[in-house]
């Protein structure tokens, strides 16, 4: 592979006073899923537009496959886009619909037939040609958009929150799904979504996007376990944060005391923000602690606590136990094993989590 | 018990349609058929011969005056039809796609000022305007663009024309300007992104989509000018007269009202033919797919 396929640099965007985008540097490789993951309003759906060339950038380059594509309209770039509406055209057969980007193509009437065919066989809905578009259920639209993107074998398949609208048994089925096309068909994905469970699942990389910048950029298990920032850590999964201390600083990683935990040795991965003596915050991921039931031995760290709450939720039980010497409550996710007794709340408790868990950042803010 | 319910039910909704039904009936329903009835009797002297008779649609359809005039109105109203909507599309598309949505309803607030002023005061404004010491013919002859006042502008089919393509213009922005709004602005995006300049998503996309509300400007505009009576007689001279003038002189002038009803009915008949043909033919040419 020569070089980026999508390369971002310096990218700016402003409406009038507002600044949506404030400088994104991002080269995306060819035949990478990658997802732009952040809350409402961070700018990852007109980064997607940008790069789909229906909004100009202010300040800054997009380069796709080495071109500026500096004042190129959308008709005119390699990339092809599933839009969150789906915008299937109403007042076409689902043929026609997926046909509609090969008016221009070469191919012969009965090719152009085949290669629908086959497209919509890749989507699942084969034989469903002759259905007129607006008759379809949501998931077969869906279907529809993405046929007719993929038939032109863009550079680049843009996706905008395809998924958000669909209920979550549908939801699930169309991530593995999209997953499997991507591998199958081996084109660049850029997918767009505030939900960071659809995106750990799907990418290979994701950004994750905070007021204009991107705040991490990382495959899904580094940015679970190694968030750079509180926000990203909030923002995937659930991550307990309790203040902290830096005790001692060296090069094999830092020593550190935590309210209710005590003290822990963390090893400098786990404090990808970097370290500094003084105050700042532990994060603990619920899965990595346990509640300890009675009569239960460990040899890990162990603290105790009164369970504040406790939600049931079938596989799991989350417990929200307030160590003592400490006020903020810390989740502690258990599975729900044969003979394990799911305690009451109010109940006492011994807690033990894992130091090689614990992610230290060393901002100051909360 | 069900029986009295459904019964009180039923009562209760012939209550509330009674109104608009009784109204329906005496205005709408009971002059048609008058005046159908009265197309199969005849005209002797001063009184009405109630005997059966197909005389006044023969004369109608034989006498070449008469299909002229059926003719002409058709033919104007097709113009008037043609004018209007092709004057009324780019404006309801740049409301539609060019005008800050909260300043959409002010624009459609300023389009239907022309309704402000009775219609028949417009039509007797395009005569100030049109005519041979008019304002047109003076301003152009003050500028030096001609040399002697322009005579075609007034008293034929084409100042009837332009007085009624003005009258109907808000009638034929309105609903192409509703269903312009309706389309989905992401379908236009789909469009570019697909491969297809702004000119061929207009042609693939828009106008399909804003089919339907063209249908009903044409029809709007074309049913009421085909029979309209006030503009010819006032701007249209011997060659804008219409049918609906005709059926007048017939009613009022000749006093042979089952002649006059048959024109009417000829007249009807011709409109219903052609909105059928519109609505069907044009209709199937855009259709969404079954």
């Amino acid at each position: 592979m020569t070089g980026p396929i999508i390369k971002l640099d310096g990218v700016h965007k402003s409406y009038g006073e507002v600044d949506v985008l404030k400088g994104i540097d991002l080269d995306i490789a060819e035949g990478e899923f990658l997802t732009l993951l952040g809350p409402s309003g961070c700018g990852k759906t007109t980064l997607l537009r940008i790069i789909a060339g229906f909004e100009e950038v202010t300040d800054g380059v997009c380069l796709i496959s080495g071109r500026d594509m500096a004042g190129v309209p959308a008709n005119k770039r390699p990339t092809n886009m599933v839009f969150q509406s789906y915008a299937v055209f109403p007042h076409l057969t689902v043929a026609q619909n997926v046909a509609f980007g090969l008016r221009r193509s070469k191919l012969g009437k009965a090719e152009k037939a085949a290669k629908v065919e086959e497209a919509l066989g890749m989507v699942g809905l084969g034989g469903y040609g002759a259905r007129a578009a607006h008759a379809l259920s949501g998931g077969q639209r869906q279907r529809v958009a993405l046929a007719r993107a993929l038939i032109l074998e863009p550079t680049v398949l843009l996706l905008d929150e395809p998924l958000s609208a669909l209920d979550r048994k549908l939801r699930e089925q169309m991530q593995s799904e999209l997953r499997r096309l991507q591998r199958q068909v081996g084109i660049t994905f850029i997918l767009v979504t505030h939900d960071q469970e659809e995106a750990l699942i799907m990418s290979d990389r994701i950004a994750v996007m905070f007021g204009g910048r991107i705040a991490q950029l990382a495959p899904p298990q580094e940015l679970y376990r190694r968030p750079r920032t509180l926000d990203v850590a909030r923002f995937i999964g659930v991550m307990n944060v309790l203040p902290g201390e830096v005790k001692e600083k060296g090069p094999a990683g830092i020593e550190v005391r935590v309210d209710g935990l005590g003290r822990a040795r963390i090893e400098p991965e786990q404090a990808p923000s970097g370290a500094r003596i003084g105050t700042g915050w532990a994060g603990i991921r619920p899965e990595t602690m346990s509640v300890l039931f009675a009569g239960e031995q460990t040899d890990r760290s162990v603290a105790e606590g009164e369970v504040a709450e406790v939600t049931y939720y079938g596989d799991m039980t989350y417990y929200d136990v307030i160590l003592d010497g400490t006020d903020r409550p810390l989740t502690i996710s258990m599975k729900n094993l044969i003979g394990r007794e799911v305690l009451e709340r109010g109940a006492r408790t011994r807690v033990s989590w894992d130091a090689r868990s614990i992610v230290w950042f060393g901002e100051e803010a909360v | 018990m069900a029986f009295w319910q459904s019964r009180s039910e039923t009562t209760k909704g012939y209550a509330t349609v009674a109104p608009p039904l009784l109204y329906a009936f005496f205005l709408l329903a009971v002059p048609l058929g008058a005046v159908l009835v009265l197309s199969f009797w005849s005209q002797e002297f001063q009184t009405i011969d109630r005997t059966f008779t197909l005389a006044n649609y023969r004369e109608a359809l034989s006498d070449p005056l008469y299909r002229l005039l059926l003719w002409r109105s058709v033919k104007i109203a097709g113009a008037t039809t043609i004018v209007t909507v092709l004057l009324a599309f780019p404006i309801a598309y740049f409301v539609s796609f060019h005008v800050p949505p909260h300043k959409k309803s002010l624009w459609i607030f300023l389009i239907t000022i022309p309704f402000w002023t009775s219609y028949l005061i417009r039509v007797f404004l395009w005569k100030v305007i049109l005519g041979y010491g008019g304002v047109l013919n003076s301003a152009l002859m003050g500028l030096g663009v001609i040399d002697e006042p322009m005579t075609f502008l007034l008293y034929n089919a084409n100042s009837v024309v332009i007085t009624l393509a003005h009258a109907f213009a808000p009638f034929a922005i309105l609903p192409i300007f509703v269903s312009l709004e309706k389309i989905d602005r992401s379908l236009l995006e789909a469009s570019r992104d697909l491969g297809e300049s702004t000119a061929m998503t207009f042609l693939r996309v828009t106008l399909p989509l804003a089919a339907p509300g063209v249908i009903a400007a044409i029809l709007i505009v074309f049913i009421p000018t085909v029979g309209d009576y006030v503009t010819p007689r006032l701007v249209g001279g011997p060659d804008g007269t219409m049918i609906a003038n005709m059926i007048q002189v017939q009613f009022l002038q000749l006093s042979n009202a089952p002649l006059g009803s048959a024109l009417a009915v000829l007249a009807m008949l011709t409109v219903t033919v052609v909105a059928l043909i519109v609505s069907l033919g044009i209709g199937r040419l855009v259709r969404a797919p079954k």
